[in-house]
Order: structure tokens, then C-alpha cells, then sequence
């Protein structure tokens, strides 16, 4: 089902959906997803941490689901549908969580900032109102350096609250 | 990472055969959050990957007619903490799959993985093995299944030949009045890895006592181990102190940790007992119909009382 050349260690075709648009590439089959976003599709807003999945930075929501793009191959992201930091805010605005942020004053770096929202806006998907433990649970993958964490999670809540109210 | 091969076959066989092709040279891609790391930092060196998350039977969660359940091997944690049959049937395999990672690696980190991966402290090994749980194999010569108890021969070493392929993991009918319970210890409440760790299952009969036991420690061996006289020490009680105190001591005489960044010698060993007499009574306590939470939801009502 991939178009994929089954023997070849040469650059393959990769056509995904990213932020609702269709997408064609090439990626050498030992890139990452964070790779082929950065460097192949000069997508820099998802950001490379550790990349070796501690730390979120690089976080993106392929299938559905929330990854470490650093530990995701870029041919696997083949058929895929990816939501990358890029596609977080609406044309023209911002999402409420990133108001948030910078309302709260929730980030100071900012080199976390795109993986913690990707993976905030994930959890308000599947948890709208979650507790402050929920959203210390969810965000356990993400690390910053800056913040100590406290304003990051009183953001996310603030941001539950507004998208709550209907904004 | 250098240069490799991608392939994604579609059935067992196909995958079977381009591992065989290269022996020792290809490896399964399921989650890759094991094999990426250790192929970007050079500690493992392979001409192909093989993903098989395009094959059915790695990709599925079948409940069987006699009431087993069926997780294909690269199966993500949170598709196996979402299944009813397995919330309902195997509470130590849902405590276990639960705290693997955070939620970005549980996307993609699957049951399958963790035991190939053979690490002496993966979480998920010794939960399956308490759970009685069996690793159905597919090579060149046909298909063999290993007690996952038994699967791990060393760290990051496993029965595994280099032309086989890890199908699925078969979690044996749940039984009434029995349970599961795994936990571990880590310094921080989430997204580490175990300091040491204990999964334990038992059955009871109508009187509460303990008819049937297993009892497994990570993270305090070279693999996941079984004890034994943890087991003799319970069954034939109805978990008394006494009994789950034996039982403790029974797993601090079996472990044989290493001192590390992660740990002492000496606090392993002690965390052993400790860790094996709360798996215990956590998973007699369930066995009785008891609500014991497992650690992702213990960690939350503990920071709720600090909260407040």
C-alpha cells in the first residue's frame, strides 16, 4: 500500500496530508519525520529537543494520535494525516491556548512552546475540561527548562475555561 | 543514523522472509521508540527496517471464542489501554501499559516492542508474564510460541532468532475471582523508568484463598525474573501480612540488581520486597472485586491530596 520501492535506500516519494494540505516529498528512508518537516519541507516551527523522545519538543498528532516526530520515520509518515504546530491556529488568529500563553506568560525560551501546545491542544480534544492533574499527566512527555511548569499548566486550564465559555 | 533500507510488507510470511534475507541485518519497526534511539545513536547498526505495522495480525486486538485475547505485537499502548476486553480481563497489564512513556510515546510504543526491545527494566514483561501470557512466533519454519516469562535470555537478548517475527502476545480467558497488579518505583511521578518493579496475579477460591500465584521483578536482573517462593509464600493464604511479608523477602533473596545512575544495589533489593508486597495485595485485593488504582491514577489522587 506504500510507494515505497521495496529494495531501495535512495530517496522515496512520501505524499501525506499536513495541516489539511496534500503534501509530496522526498525523504531518504533513515530521515525522521522531524527531519523531513525541518529540513526537507523547511517547516521549522516543530522544534528538535533531545530527539530521542524525552522531551516533546518535536511533538505532532500523525493518525489521530500524539508522536515524537523525532521517532517517527519520515516514509512512515506515508498515507498519513499530520498536524504539525503550523496548523494549530485558525487563518488570521490565534488558538485560544496560545493566547493563553502568552497571556500567562507561559513560556520564556520558547523552544518548548510548539511541542506543549501540539500536545495541549491534543489533550482539550480528548479532555476538554481536565483537572490540573490531567493536565500535568498529558504534559509529562513535554519538558521546559524555563517556566518550572506552574504558569504552562495555568495556561492549558485558562484555555480549557475560555474554549469552555464558547469564546 | 546511516542510511537503511524501508520495506512494509503486508502479511507475516513477507516479513518473515525479508528478515531472513538479511540475518542480523534487518529488524521489525513497530513503534520505533526502542529501535530509532538506539539506530540514530549507532548502537545498533541494520541494512533494513521491516515495518509491520502493515500487517493485520500485528495490528489488531482479537478477543478468541474460549475468552483469550490476541494484542498484535506492534498494537500502540493506548489501543491496548482502550480495549474493554483487556481494562476488564488483565488490570496488571492495563497498570503497566499505562505508565510506559508519556502520552506521545504510548501513541506509538507497543507490548510487542517492549519485550523485543529485552530490556531488564521494561515495564510491560513482567505484567504480561504474571498474566500468564504467551508469545505466538512466526519464522522460515513455521510458528512457535514461548512463555513471555521466558522470552527475555539477557539484557537486550531474547529467544528471538534474527529470521523470526514477534506476531502477538495471547493473554489467557480471564478467570473468575483473579487478578493482576503491577507497579514500580521511580523517583519522579511520571516518564521514567523503574527503579525496580513488580507484577504479580492470583486466583482465589470462593473462601478468598490464594489457589494460584506468579510473581515478577523488573529492573533488579539481567532480565525480568520470576520468584518462585514469592508464589509458595502466598498460596494456601488469604494474603495476610504474614504471608505477603514472606513473600517479600522470597523476592529481596531473588533479585540481583546492579548499582547504576538509576539505583543501588542495596535500595533494589529493598525496593524488591516493598514493590512485591504491594503488587500482592493490590492484585488479591482486585481478585476480591476491590478497586485498587494503578499507578497513573494513584499518582494523580496523591497529587490531588497535596493540592488541597
Amino acid at each position: 500500500m506504500v510507494a515505497v520501492d521495496a529494495h531501495s535506500t535512495t530517496k522515496v516519494v512520501v505524499v501525506a496530508t499536513i495541516n489539511g494540505e496534500p503534501v509530496q516529498f522526498l525523504a531518504e528512508p533513515r530521515q525522521t519525520l522531524l527531519e523531513c518537516l525541518r529540513d526537507v519541507l523547511s517547516m521549522t516551527g516543530t522544534k528538535e529537543g533531545c530527539s530521542d523522545g524525552n522531551c516533546g519538543a518535536c511533538n505532532v498528532v500523525m493518525d489521530g494520535r500524539l508522536v515524537n516526530s523525532c521517532l517517527v520515520l519520515g516514509v512512515e509518515a506515508n498515507g498519513q494525516s499530520i498536524t504539525t504546530i503550523e496548523g494549530i491556529a485558525p487563518v488570521g488568529g490565534l488558538h485560544p491556548l496560545q493566547t493563553a500563553f502568552l497571556e500567562q506568560a507561559a513560556l520564556q525560551c520558547g523552544i518548548c512552546t510548539p511541542g506543549f501546545i501540539v500536545s495541549a491542544s491534543e489533550l482539550l480534544k480528548h479532555n476538554p475540561h481536565p483537572s490540573e492533574d490531567e493536565v500535568r499527566f498529558w504534559l509529562s512527555g513535554n519538558l521546559c527548562r524555563c517556566t518550572g511548569y506552574d504558569k504552562i499548566v495555568r495556561a492549558v486550564m485558562h484555555a480549557s475555561d475560555i474554549m469552555r465559555v464558547g469564546h | 543514523m546511516d542510511n537503511v533500507e524501508y520495506v512494509r510488507p503486508g502479511s507475516v510470511s513477507e516479513a518473515v522472509a525479508l528478515l531472513a534475507e538479511k540475518p542480523g541485518k534487518a529488524r521489525a519497526l513497530a513503534g520505533g521508540t526502542d529501535l530509532l534511539v538506539q539506530l540514530k545513536s549507532g548502537r545498533r547498526q541494520i541494512d533494513r527496517v521491516v515495518d509491520v505495522k502493515g500487517i493485520p495480525d500485528l495490528t489488531e486486538i482479537r478477543v478468541n471464542a474460549d475468552g483469550s485475547v490476541l494484542i498484535g505485537a506492534a498494537v500502540p499502548c493506548f489501543k491496548v489501554y482502550s480495549h474493554p476486553a483487556i481494562i476488564a480481563g488483565y488490570p496488571g497489564v492495563i497498570d503497566s501499559v499505562s505508565i510506559v512513556g508519556g502520552i506521545a510515546i504510548q501513541g506509538r510504543a507497543s507490548l510487542g516492542g517492549n519485550l523485543c526491545n529485552g530490556a531488564p527494566s521494561g515495564d510491560t514483561i513482567p505484567s504480561m508474564a504474571a498474566a500468564g501470557a504467551v508469545a505466538l512466533i512466526a519464522g522460515p519454519s513455521g510458528n512457535r510460541e514461548v512463555p513471555v516469562a521466558e522470552f527475555c535470555t539477557g539484557p537486550g537478548q531474547t529467544v528471538l532468532h534474527p529470521d523470526e517475527l514477534l506476531v502477538a502476545i495471547r493473554l489467557p480467558a480471564p478467570r473468575a475471582h483473579s487478578a493482576g497488579h503491577y507497579l514500580r518505583f521511580i523517583p519522579r511521578n511520571e516518564m521514567d523508568i523503574a527503579v525496580a518493579g513488580a507484577g504479580a496475579w492470583v486466583a482465589l477460591d470462593s473462601h478468598g484463598v490464594v489457589t494460584e500465584a506468579r510473581v515478577f521483578l523488573t529492573s533488579v536482573a539481567p532480565t525480568p525474573i520470576g520468584v518462585p517462593d514469592a508464589v509458595k509464600a502466598v498460596v494456601g493464604t488469604r494474603g495476610e501480612d504474614s504471608a505477603l511479608d514472606a513473600a517479600a523477602a522470597a523476592a529481596r533473596a531473588a533479585a540481583k540488581p546492579i548499582t547504576d545512575m538509576r539505583g543501588t544495589i542495596a535500595q533494589r533489593v529493598h525496593l524488591s520486597g516493598v514493590m512485591t508486597k504491594r503488587a500482592l495485595a493490590g492484585a488479591i485485593a482486585r481478585a476480591r472485586g476491590e478497586h485498587v488504582p494503578g499507578a497513573h491514577e494513584a499518582h494523580r489522587v496523591r497529587t490531588n491530596g497535596a493540592a488541597h
